[in-house]
């Protein structure tokens, strides 16, 4: 039951009547605005727009946002720690409206009904024409996480696909993450051939493991309108340890905060009059950047998948301003950040995180007949030769629940991947990442295999099936549970937690590694430590994983979906959570 | 690229470059030498201290230890210690939850800087602990570095 694009019309006409609102750097004073949400002024002489995590996602989707983000120690009820009603409580927000839909979870269904559905590289064109039009000398800059994961596309094609779209759309400087899982050869590839040229590929914190040289430019100084803008990059911290080392064997990471320093000194007595950042670093992590290097003016970040309305200003060492952003996900959104810069200092600024509303939005036309014509061809994968468009359409199920990912603990789509490894390959217990990727289907559409990819598509796809003792499970959900919650933001590693099957559990994210988790039980039994239980799970960091049962987890949820063809989520596996009451990152589902 | 040229670097000067600096007589790396055995075993890290350096008594500061806050590989774990003491004459590296803590232990010739750079193996996370020896006795500095067991990134 979408709307047409005059019915959607009339909807904002209506909306906007109500005092429908948009968010800014001055909340308090948000003008109502006209039933454009795209007309947005230029406020300053240096525009700097911003797309990130978009996720290698070129067809518009739906995309729920969480409704659990807690934060905790420092970060409680900080954003990006804000969910739901807190969120539109802070940022000024009205709610039901088309901002509302986009930064939060609620009435979700009612209202992806109602609005439709969310980016594409067609829809994100055409806004980063308009704004460009509007703005001459704007950088367009993409956080990285471009080529996958969650994309079949992506993965069929080694990320040709996203690169040949990011050429189109006119990416002028990038940093990366997921890039890096289809191997150290294959970024060179495109970095030398590819972007040579047209897109700079920045991270001052990627170095050889052995001799300590940059890999890449630490950063680009680019020219706009007279001013001299430094762009650094940093790349995802925890690369090799988040992800598969032996994918980029000879590559170190790091947050190395000393050599951004000193990148950002190097980069002013090169001659640059404004300094930005673009970081996968994951917003809690870039804040606290921000509070121990001084000279950078923005912080454009990415990683987390957060949805921040506005940018967070933070005192840096020297008593500087640094705004932080973060920018969503799933080309979800485009930030579009304006700094008013005179007489050597910038004077002013402002921020929109735009949401690419298809429905609101012409599809530009020569990107959408890129996306057509690259879908329709045919790839080999893995040695076998098929048409891209027809296997990603096949109808294999459909569900009566709503089927989303994104939230600290397990999502219904993650129940439903926990389920189909418990049954295929018969196991007591499954465990499945919590990346932050994933798109959502709304109840009563077809679960089709491209939805599957969209929640497991990456390099590493074996599915494993171990025994494990009850205290190495209770190990490793205290391990995951650290780096998701340890009250030093440079410990986190910007993931959720781990999902799992058939286990309960009791989390408390505000204690201290060891002490968080409780009550493992399995089938109303205590867990116990000594014995041992047979774990499904996928997406191992190891060169050959053990217990590798040969099979892909996307062919696994595949088959169970066609076995089961009508799919409802009767029991969503969340933890019992504790000590975590009132706090503004927990909302009702 | 720049790529090209270090792996050259690797296959030609790697093992050089070690062999350089322990025959300047830069670093005297104790392991080689018989006596020290008793240092590199199990042990608390007062006992081992003891052995390695003749004192476990050391007083916080001085040292400075560079490490990542999470190790990407707990086999090849890069430590850099630096002191800004006069007349330092040993420094001693140990990972507090190892079994056998003492990971190196350096001898510094007459005027040299004391700085030191590394890799450690560690099993579990841990603090990493650098003790430097001069004249007027015992300085540390640590750092904790973790292990974890990766996975369910971003």
């Amino acid at each position: 039951m979408n709307l047409t694009r005059r019915e959607f019309l009339q909807v904002l006409a209506a909306a906007g009547a109500a005092g429908f609102t948009l968010p800014g750097t001055r909340p308090a004073r948000a003008a109502r605005i006209p039933t454009d949400p795209y007309e947005v002024p230029p406020g300053g002489n240096i525009s700097l727009l911003h797309f990130t995590d978009c996720h290698g996602q070129l067809l518009p989707l739906y995309f729920r946002e969480p409704h659990v983000n807690l934060g905790v120690g420092g970060m409680r009820g900080r954003p990006p720690h804000l969910v739901g009603e807190h969120l539109l409580r802070h940022y000024g927000i009205d709610h039901p409206s088309l901002h509302a839909h986009a930064y939060t979870h609620l009435d979700y269904t009612r209202l992806a009904e109602t609005y439709g559905r969310v980016g594409g590289f067609a829809h994100l064109a055409t806004l980063v024409k308009r704004m460009r039009e509007q703005r001459p000398g704007a950088l367009l800059l993409d956080g990285g996480d471009t080529w996958g994961g969650g994309s079949a596309t992506g993965l069929w094609t080694r990320g040709q696909d996203m690169v040949d779209a990011q050429l189109r759309l006119g990416v002028d400087v990038m940093t990366g993450h997921w890039e890096y899982t289809f191997g150290a050869d294959r970024v060179q590839e495109v970095v030398e051939n590819d972007y040579a040229g047209r897109i700079d590929f920045v991270a001052q914190n990627v170095t050889d493991a052995d001799w300590g040289d940059r890999i890449f430019r630490p950063y680009v100084i680019r020219e706009v309108n007279g001013v001299q803008v430094a762009v650094i990059g940093q790349s995802f911290p925890y690369t090799p340890i988040a992800n598969p080392r032996h994918l980029i064997p000879q590559w170190s990471f790091g947050i190395r905060d000393g050599e951004m320093q000193e990148t950002v000194r190097k980069a002013r007595h090169e001659g640059a009059e404004v300094v930005v950042l673009l970081s996968h670093n994951g917003m809690d992590v870039d804040i606290e950047l921000a509070r121990r290097v001084d000279g950078i003016d923005a912080i454009l970040g990415g990683h987390t998948h957060d949805a921040v309305p506005a940018p967070l200003p933070v005192k840096t060492p020297s008593g500087g301003t640094c705004l932080v952003t973060n920018g969503g996900s799933n080309g979800k959104f485009l930030g579009v950040l304006d700094l008013d810069f005179r007489d050597g200092a910038i004077r002013g600024y402002q921020y929109r995180l735009l949401p690419v509303f298809s429905e609101l939005i012409d599809p530009d036309r020569e990107m959408a007949a890129y996306i057509r014509e690259m879908r329709q061809q045919q790839v080999t994968f893995e040695g076998e030769t098929f048409p891209m468009e027809e296997r990603l359409g096949e109808e294999l199920a459909v569900s009566e629940d709503l089927l989303y990912r994104r939230g600290n603990f397990n999502g219904t789509f993650d129940q439903l991947i926990c389920d189909a490894l418990m049954e295929q390959v018969d196991a007591e217990i499954a465990f499945s990442p919590g990346f932050r990727w994933g798109t959502t289907v709304l109840p009563g559409m077809p679960i089709t295999f491209e939805h599957v990819m969209d929640h497991t598509a990456l390099t590493y796809p074996a599915v494993t099936r171990n025994e494990m003792s009850g205290r190495r499970i209770h190990q490793i959900l205290e391990d995951v549970a650290d780096n998701l919650f340890n009250k030093d933001p440079f410990y986190q590693q910007g993931g959720d937690m781990v999902r799992v099957g058939g286990l309960r559990y009791s989390i408390d994210p505000t204690r201290e590694m060891g002490e968080r988790i409780t009550d493992l039980e399995l089938n109303g039994k205590p867990l116990e430590p000594q014995r041992n239980y047979v774990v499904a799970g996928w997406a191992s960091v190891q060169e050959r994983p053990a217990g590798d049962t040969g099979r892909r987890i996307w062919d696994v949820v595949a088959d169970y979906l066609r076995d089961h063809r009508n799919v409802a989520i009767r029991h969503l596996n969340q933890p019992r959570l504790k000590g975590v009451a009132g706090n503004p990152g927990l909302g009702e589902a | 690229m720049n790529s090209k040229r270090r792996v050259l670097l690797k296959g030609t000067l790697a093992a050089g470059t070690v062999g350089v600096a322990v025959g300047a007589g830069v670093l005297t790396p104790r392991n080689v030498l018989a006596e020290a055995r008793e240092a590199f075993q199990e042990g608390s890290m007062d006992e081992i201290l003891k052995s390695a350096l003749g004192s476990d008594h050391h007083e916080a500061g001085h040292v400075r230890v560079e490490a990542p806050n999470i190790a990407e590989n707990g086999a090849v774990v890069p430590v850099s210690v630096e002191s800004d003491l006069d007349g330092v004459t040993e420094i001693a590296i140990l990972a507090a939850a190892n079994s056998t803590p003492l990971t190196s232990r350096y001898e510094l010739g007459e005027g040299t800087r004391p700085k030191i750079s590394t890799r450690i193996k560690m099993g579990e996370t841990s603090d990493v602990v650098a003790v430097v020896k001069n004249g007027d006795g015992l300085y540390s500095g640590r750092k904790e570095v973790k292990v974890t067991v990766g996975g369910c990134g971003g």
